[in-house]
């Protein structure tokens, strides 16, 4: 099962500089732990405390995440995922 | 060093007069490892706030697969401080993920949605770095 994963410039450093890996899993957790296997590093990038970053997006088939499921949301062979770090920011 | 084009200085300062005293926020894309500030794309504040910003997760995606479609980046990333100087909040560098983009800072906290000066001033965020760079005006990019 192959799915393809957009790496955001930010966390090339973990794919040598790909910008886009491939990876497996049913779910988004099982997607970021065969990324973690094959890229070290990246997974404490993605998620905090068990949960998604709340500045990381990802998206599967252009959907958000958020909307899907979060990190259960399940995946199937040839799915396409983004993940974008938010634009976001504020003098606060 | 930011070189600017005239136009697009003009259409970031519109753009933070009009949204204040909300933060507005932005992009001006340009061909990859161009570093030519070429195109304006004004995005909504989804936090709709003058304290902070967010581009919302949709439009952000739609942005993004724009700018690949073209062999874009973002070589700018702005947005206004509508109460304080235009320099990087704490927030704003613990946030910043775009390594290769100028951070350009626009604030309105003098004249408001009113004429008058503002100051847009551009920085380099790596690795939670701030290093502040000129900016150069010119009446077109050649």
């Amino acid at each position: 099962m192959a799915i393809e994963v957009k790496i955001p410039t930010i966390l090339r450093t973990y794919t040598d500089g790909e910008k886009a890996v491939s990876g497996e899993g049913a779910t988004l957790s099982a997607l970021i732990d065969d990324l973690e296997a094959n890229h070290p590093g990246i997974k404490d990038r993605l998620i905090d405390n068990g949960d998604l970053r709340r500045f990381v997006n990802v998206y599967i088939n252009d959907e958000d995440v958020r909307f899907i499921g979060g990190l259960e949301a399940t995946l199937s062979d040839g799915d396409q995922v983004v993940v974008l770090p938010a634009v976001a920011g504020g003098a606060r | 060093m930011l070189t600017i084009a005239q136009s697009t200085y003009d259409a970031l300062v519109a753009h933070a007069k009009r949204d204040h005293p909300d933060e507005a926020c932005g992009i001006v894309a340009g061909p990859e490892g161009s570093d030519r500030a070429e195109r304006v794309v004004e995005m909504v504040n989804a936090a709709g706030s003058p304290t902070f910003y967010e581009f919302d997760s949709t439009e952000l995606l739609e942005l993004y697969k724009e700018m690949w479609d073209r062999d874009e980046e973002p070589v700018v990333i702005y947005h206004s401080h509508t109460a304080t100087e235009a320099y990087p909040s704490r927030t704003d560098i613990g946030l910043a993920s775009e390594p290769g983009a100028h951070y350009v800072l626009v604030s309105t906290r003098e004249h408001g949605n009113n004429e008058g000066p503002v100051e847009f001033r551009s920085y380099r965020i790596v690795d939670g770095t701030v290093t502040e760079e000129e900016v150069t005006v010119v009446p077109s990019l050649d």
